[in-house]
């Protein structure tokens, strides 16, 4: 699709032959990468698909001959323009990172020193190895800063990492990686961290740089849709083997293996709209004119929003459009400074001191991150079991076989409720967080971006799941999210925000018809969608 | 759609899980876990160590050399120093064992406390804990033991409430920490109290970190009980202590005597061991927290 790359012109740039990589694991060592191979040739850019635990970071870092601490190679050969980065010393490897291969995190907030100015981090591999003076290293900055098409890009490097936005710094990783004109850029998910409009950005300027710099690259992540955006060639990695490599097109329109296929999972997904809820029962929750402000912010302006009886609303913006802050008014965490939330009819107090443990039951909220929602050091058991007895008094073998239950329903084994948070996966501690949300016996689950921290197939089954279970419980869902995918799946109404404002309030099947709103519009089109050439489109859209 | 994701490894058991901890320690942890069982064991057994009791004038010439009778000789009554430095360390140790689990309780619970309540009552106890922790230490306990008299309790209360300060600040940090995680949060949606949050929430989270402060104090206190004694506002005679042994013998060492420095060997050694363990309970605590 692009014509940048030449498979067959030159020697590749990196070629990984039959790579095994062990793993420590409470003491004992397993492979976490079996035997794989991977080449690349100038310009090319390989999608590395996989969810997490698959081994893509292990093996992106390894293209850097770089192990992380607990992990050893232990066969196989990394091959960078002919040396081979696992037979020579940790010194001789030090010198070629950044120069010739270089890294682009996931995180760029946590990648920069928030003590030093951009230009000062993004040149000192240049001057430092790559034999750069600073004034020339400074001056090629500024051309990178022009090529991601970063703002003021004359004084951009003067910055400090938090005076920019995420995108911007994102963008400011490329250019740090490309200063010393690498043969080869590894990409470990650089959009995953960003909203969905940023993200568009991002990839734009990534594609420009990969074209313009005729580089080679590994883009790492779980995406399929941002895959079929930027690469080539896909491979798609599971259990720490690649089950299957092709082109993209081919990847694409004719998956083979039975898990390449399962990463569509969501996209094709489907609710069957003819069973629309809430239809019948009245408002349950009603936030009315509810305004609410940190200091002199305004993170709320009159916001109003109802959420009927078993119905799901999916509360939609890009991340500070104040969706989570309204979710802590809901809860009580947060006092809104005017309007009023009505529960069934009646006020709420808008303090969770001051509520009633009875109403405090029927609403419950669902985090993010699986990982800080669920104290470390209890037990599953424990943690299910706590809302049992503080709600519903129920002890020994009453809660033990409702503990059961409530694992059985969100499709864990009993097995799970002796293990410690720590030894579950991301997919099955959002799992227990849903069980302990279900013991309650709610009315009202808040899902607070629940699962944009989990791989799409994992996604996709959650999902399922909690419609599952509205089905049959009729629980209402309030569905904070950032990801228009997963509105289209489960929503049966969509709230728009921005800025702290309701900018849309739709049903779900009109929100996706046109016309939108502006700002709807650009969320809309913000989307990556699975087919190919939707990047290129919109390139071609803009240069107009 | 009836499918159960499928079965983990299975589980480690608590005391396997303990083998192995100890099992893996640095040499050096191995080191202080024995030297501090040989410490606990002689002060626990000290009656039918002890060649003669702790108090008892066994000999007739005091600051008697080494002899087949007095392994090492005999102090100015002429006690026999190696039982007096034996019962020493069942005195030293237990006092500083009590006032170090006294301070833990006292400074855990009110940093604990103070860091979920918040607010202005936090910053209330805060600066109270700020303007102790101004006055150096040994000053301060002088003042209160020549006002209150030296007394074991006095000794053990005052020396607690000085120390229970830095528990104080580790754990009230610590908590803050911790507090500000979803599952703190969650148990405040929930509709939890105070006490359970920090009982269940809060408390097994910062133990590690308790755990190797509580080592760290340990060392201090039994170093200050140890100095006052030398001072002569410690322990009070007749029972034996070592910091009081290393003053009232001290003129041995004019001599070419080198008998006082055996009890300053063993407060040293003991540090030295209670630290090394510290240490490596320091490393696999934080390394708990990123195995997840």
């Amino acid at each position: 699709m692009h014509d940048t790359a030449n498979p067959e012109a030159a020697a590749p740039v990196i070629e990984i032959r039959d790579l095994w990589i062990d793993g420590k694991l409470n003491e004992t060592w397993a492979p976490i990468v079996k035997g794989v191979s991977l080449s690349l040739r100038p310009g090319e850019v390989l999608g590395l698909v996989g969810e997490s635990g698959a081994g893509k970071s292990t093996i992106g870092l390894a293209a850097l001959g770089y192990l992380r601490s607990g992990a050893r190679a232990t066969a196989g050969s990394v091959r960078i323009d002919g040396t081979d980065l696992l037979s020579i010393p940790e010194a001789d490897r030090r010198p070629m990172r950044g120069t010739r291969v270089a890294y682009v995190a996931q995180s760029a907030q946590a990648a920069f020193n928030p003590a030093h100015r951009l230009m000062e981090q993004i040149t000192t591999v240049a001057v430092k190895r790559g034999g750069m003076r600073r004034e020339e290293a400074q001056k090629r900055a500024v051309d990178l800063f022009v090529a991601l098409q970063l703002p003021e890009p004359n004084t951009f490097g003067e910055r400090y990492p938090h005076q920019v936005s995420g995108g911007q710094l994102q963008r400011a990783m490329v250019a740090m990686a490309l200063i010393c004109n690498p043969s080869l850029i590894v990409f470990d998910e650089p959009t995953t961290a960003l909203d969905v409009t940023t993200q568009v950005e991002v990839l734009i300027a990534i594609r420009k740089v990969i074209e313009d710099f005729g580089v080679a690259a590994i883009y790492i992540t779980h995406d399929l849709a941002v895959v079929a955006q930027i690469a080539h060639r896909v491979a798609v990695l599971r259990f720490g083997e690649i089950i299957e490599e092709g082109a993209l097109d081919r990847i694409l329109n004719d998956p083979r293996h039975p898990y390449t296929q399962s990463l569509w999972a969501l996209h094709d997904m489907t609710l069957d709209k003819s069973d629309q809820h809430g239809q019948g029962g009245g408002a349950l929750l009603s936030i009315e004119s509810v305004s609410a402000r940190y200091g002199d912010f305004a993170a709320l302006t009159d916001v109003n929003l109802q959420v009927e009886k078993g119905a799901t609303v999916a509360l939609v913006g890009e991340s500070g459009s104040g969706k989570s802050t309204l979710g802590r008014v809901i809860t009580g965490l947060m006092e809104p400074s005017e309007g009023q939330i009505l529960w069934d009819g009646k006020p709420l107090a808008t303090k969770v001191q001051r509520r009633p443990l009875e109403t405090l039951r029927r609403i419950q909220i669902i985090y993010q991150s699986a990982d800080t929602a669920l104290n470390p050091r209890t037990t599953i058991r424990k943690i299910i079991g706590r809302p049992l007895k503080l709600y519903h008094g129920l002890r020994g073998k009453a809660r033990e076989a409702r503990v059961t239950e409530l694992l059985k329903m969100v499709e864990l084994s009993e097995a799970f409720a002796d293990r410690y948070p720590g030894q579950l996966s991301g997919g099955q501690k959002q799992r227990v967080a849903i069980a302990r949300a279900l013991a309650a016996n709610p009315e009202l689950i808040i899902c607070d971006e629940i699962t944009s921290s989990l791989d799409k197939v994992v996604q996709a089954e959650v999902l399922r799941m909690l419609l599952d279970l509205q089905d049959r419980l009729g629980v209402s869902y309030l569905f904070i999210t950032h990801d228009i995918e997963v509105v289209r799946v489960i929503a049966d109404r969509v709230v728009v925000m921005q800025n702290g404002r309701i900018v849309e309030q739709d049903d779900t099947a009109s929100f996706f018809a046109p016309p939108h709103e502006p700002y709807t519009e650009k969320l809309l089109a913000s989307v990556p969608d699975m087919a190919g050439g939707w990047l290129d489109a919109i390139i071609a859209q803009r240069a107009v | 759609m009836e499918k159960s994701i499928d079965l983990p490894p299975p589980r480690i058991g608590r005391f396997r899980h303990i083998v192995n901890l100890l099992r893996t320690a640095p040499r050096t942890a191995k080191f202080g876990m024995v030297i501090v069982g040989l410490y606990a064991f002689v002060a626990i057994f000290a009656p039918w160590l002890a060649p003669y009791g702790e108090a008892e004038t066994v000999s007739r010439i005091p600051f008697d050399g080494w002899s087949s009778d007095h392994l090492l000789g005999t102090d100015r009554l002429g006690r026999d120093f190696l039982s007096r430095l034996i019962y020493g360390a069942r005195n030293s140790i237990s006092i500083a064992l009590i006032t170090t689990l006294i301070s833990c309780t006292i400074g855990c619970m009110t940093g604990v406390f103070s860091a979920l309540v918040g607010g202005i009552v936090d910053q209330v106890i805060s600066r109270f804990v700020d303007a102790i922790m101004s006055v150096p230490d040994l000053i301060f306990i002088l003042m209160v033991l020549s006002i209150f008299g030296s007394s074991i309790p006095n000794l053990i209360m005052i020396i607690a409430l000085l120390t229970s300060t830095r528990f104080f600040r580790i754990s009230r940090a610590a908590a803050l920490n911790v507090g500000s995680l979803d599952f703190v949060e969650a148990a405040r949606v929930r509709g939890e109290g105070l006490v359970w949050i920090s009982v269940n929430e809060i408390f097994p989270n910062i133990l590690p970190l308790i755990l190797s402060e509580l080592g760290m104090r340990f060392c201090f206190i039994f170093l200050s009980i140890a100095a006052l004694s030398f001072l002569g506002v410690g322990i009070q005679p007749p029972a034996a202590e070592w910091g009081s042994m290393v003053r009232e013998n001290a003129a041995l060492i004019n001599m070419g005597d080198i008998t006082p420095l055996i009890p300053a060997a063993a407060i040293a050694l003991l540090t030295i061991s209670v630290n090394f363990i510290v240490d490596w309970l320091l490393n696999t605590a934080s390394g708990l927290t990123d195995e997840n």
